[in-house]
């Protein structure tokens, strides 16, 4: 089996079919479907939270059998994650596309359950102890995309579940739990 | 009135031959130009020159205005030859001839007496002033002479000398020989030529004839068949079927009825077609472009080839007859012509027997390779694949090195457990013949 790092790809992605759009409907619906679910184990598995439509993203070619997945392959694929609301594009011109392995309410739950854990029902922390402090080394908070992030905490921010505030610098950006 | 055109005419009018059903004889090189009916020949003048031939067929020949009485009202077949004519007069339109039935004069020898031809029918008047001139002035009577004469004088024994030979023909001999030579083969294609349109203007007046002719053939074809006079069937039928078979070789067309469907043409080329394509079909295996049809029939045709368009009609018409064989237009365009009972299941367990072997499961297969395997045109190959296609049975590969089909394994797969493979399947096999490659 093959491997991209640590992580065991499935058996047809050496099927040199799996990357050319197929023009087929249904057959296109189930590619699409594989590709989906491939890039986000992948993400997952390796936190990777953005991907670049031009990038030399590792999925997106197969050495093994000399192919690589066209541009306009590339961008249906991420667009259909976009559609089912498991990735945002960053720009209208759909270069960067962020994926969401977890959904942003997924993140903000576990952002909760991490205050919870760590009994800090009423303290402050700077965002960026949430993302690299030692809270959360072996969490799935550790190293979490900043913009992901935030976003979480807006969603919470809206809930009543905590204050965002400006620190010093741009750095220092703040959270106030009142869990 | 009474008979009487050799009344004071003198050599006017001549007798003309005819033949027991009232066609005119006519004379060798002599070919007719123009056909009239209702004329009559008047005399204008007071009192009359000749007595007037009334409600006639008008026949303009190169050498003769013919002229045959449509009754037996006791008139005789007559003539006047081109070369009496002198002088053919200007035809003007005038207020008053809008109302008259249209008129030609001239004048004939001998004594250069004035006729009068009056066109009470329809026709085309006009058509036949331009004619009656053409004739007139190509003057072809003077031609048959000139060879009359020549024959006539040949074989008199003594040694030609001189330029001029005992035929009375120029010899050719010197440089003014050869100069000659050159004149007259200059003169006689030029002759030729002339005769071959004139030729062709009296084969254009006869194409009325000839329509009128074969729309009549094809209304006694077209009946339903009967033995009441003795004829068997069988005989009946053969000599339809020959008639069928001689209209179709001499290409008679009728112009009214090609346009609508089911004209006998079509009807004939179209079974005529069926009966060829078989075997042409069979070794094409079973599906043959129609540009390759084209090529076949028209090639084995020889003469009498027929237009592309002529044999798409005849293909569509195949869905009007019981016949095995049908017109299939894919979506890419391409018409082809395909046995019915060659059912695009037959390609399809063809083609996924091909694709489900070893090596074209590893490798996939392009239109060449199926071209080549399934034995039929590479063009055909590609069609039947691209259907497969659409069909779900394969999937495509599009790389530098071309486009390639794989058996379609993408059902197969599971996306909620990406690393599943069943036992059963292709997917499986597939994955074994894969495997045994990877380093």
């Amino acid at each position: 089996m093959q491997k991209l790092a640590d992580f065991k790809l499935p058996p047809f992605f050496n099927y040199p079919p799996y990357f050319t759009l197929q023009p087929v409907r249904d057959t296109r619906e189930k590619q699409i479907q594989l590709w989906k679910e491939l890039i986000l184990d992948y993400c997952k598995s390796q936190k990777i939270f953005l991907i670049g439509v031009e990038d030399d993203f590792p999925l997106f070619s197969n050495s093994a059998i000399d192919r690589s997945l066209s541009h306009e392959a590339r961008e249906a694929f991420l667009s259909a994650i976009v559609g089912e609301g498991r990735a945002e594009w960053l720009d209208k011109g759909h270069r960067k596309c962020l994926i969401l392995w977890h959904r942003i309410q997924d993140w903000a739950d576990m952002i909760l359950q991490f205050v919870r854990d760590n009994g800090l029902e009423d303290s402050v922390m700077t965002v960026e102890e949430i993302r690299t402090g030692t809270e959360s080394h072996g969490t799935e908070l550790q190293g979490i995309d900043r913009t992901i992030l935030m976003r979480a905490l807006k969603l919470l921010e809206n809930k009543g579940k905590l204050a965002l505030f400006k620190g010093t610098s741009a750095d220092d950006e703040g959270v106030k739990f009142s869990v | 009135m009474a008979s009487g055109s050799s009344v004071g005419v003198g050599v006017l009018f001549e007798n003309a031959e005819v033949t027991t059903s009232g066609r005119p004889v006519l004379r060798r090189n002599e070919v007719e130009c123009f056909l009239l009916s209702s004329v009559d020949f008047d005399s204008e003048d007071d009192p009359p020159r000749f007595t007037a031939l009334k409600s006639g067929n008008l026949i303009l020949t190169t050498h003769r205005l013919i002229w045959i009485p449509s009754q037996s009202n006791g008139a005789v077949p007559s003539l006047i030859p081109l070369a009496a004519v002198t002088h053919i007069f200007s035809h003007k339109k005038s207020i008053k001839s809008m109302f008259h039935s249209p008129r030609i004069r001239f004048q004939a020898d001998p004594g250069s007496i004035v006729v009068t031809i009056v066109f009470r029918g329809k026709g085309d008047f006009d058509g036949f002033l331009t004619k009656f001139w053409e004739c007139w002035r190509g003057r072809a009577w003077e031609e048959e002479e000139k060879t009359e004469s020549e024959t006539s004088l040949s074989g008199s024994g003594t040694v030609a000398q001189g330029l001029y030979g005992n035929d009375g023909t120029v010899r050719m001999v010197g440089l003014a020989g050869i100069l000659r030579k050159e004149q007259e083969q200059w003169e006689s294609t030029d002759k030729s030529l002339q005769d071959a349109f004139q030729d062709l203007n009296a084969l254009m007046s006869k194409a009325k004839e000839m329509v009128s002719l074969a729309e009549k053939m094809r209304q006694k074809l077209l009946s339903a068949p009967s033995s009441q006079n003795g004829l068997t069937d069988d005989e009946e039928m053969g000599s339809k079927e020959e008639m069928q078979q001689w209209m179709l070789s001499v290409g008679i067309i009728s112009p009214v009825t090609k346009e609508s469907a089911g004209a006998l043409y079509h009807q004939e080329l179209s079974r005529q077609l069926a009966d060829f394509v078989r075997i042409p079909l069979e070794q094409a295996g079973g599906m043959i472009s129609l540009t390759d049809m084209y090529y076949h029939f028209n090639r084995a045709r020889g003469t009498e080839l027929i237009s592309p368009d002529d044999l798409w009609q005849a293909c569509t018409l195949w869905e009007k007859f019981d016949v095995p064989v049908m017109l299939r237009k894919f979506d890419s365009g391409v018409m082809v012509i395909q046995n019915k009972s060659h059912s695009d299941e037959e390609v399809m367990s063809r083609i996924r027997m091909l694709v489900t072997k070893t090596e074209t499961l590893r490798a996939g297969v392009t239109a060449s390779d199926a071209a080549l395997t399934l034995k039929i045109a590479p063009a055909m190959a590609k069609e039947h694949l691209l259907t497969a296609e659409t069909k779900g049975l394969l999937c495509r590969d599009m790389s530098p090195d071309g486009l390639r089909f794989y058996f379609n394994l993408f059902p197969e797969i599971d996306p909620t457990n990406l690393h599943i493979v069943k036992d059963f399947g292709t997917y499986g096999v597939w994955v074994k013949a894969t495997s045994m490659l990877s380093v």
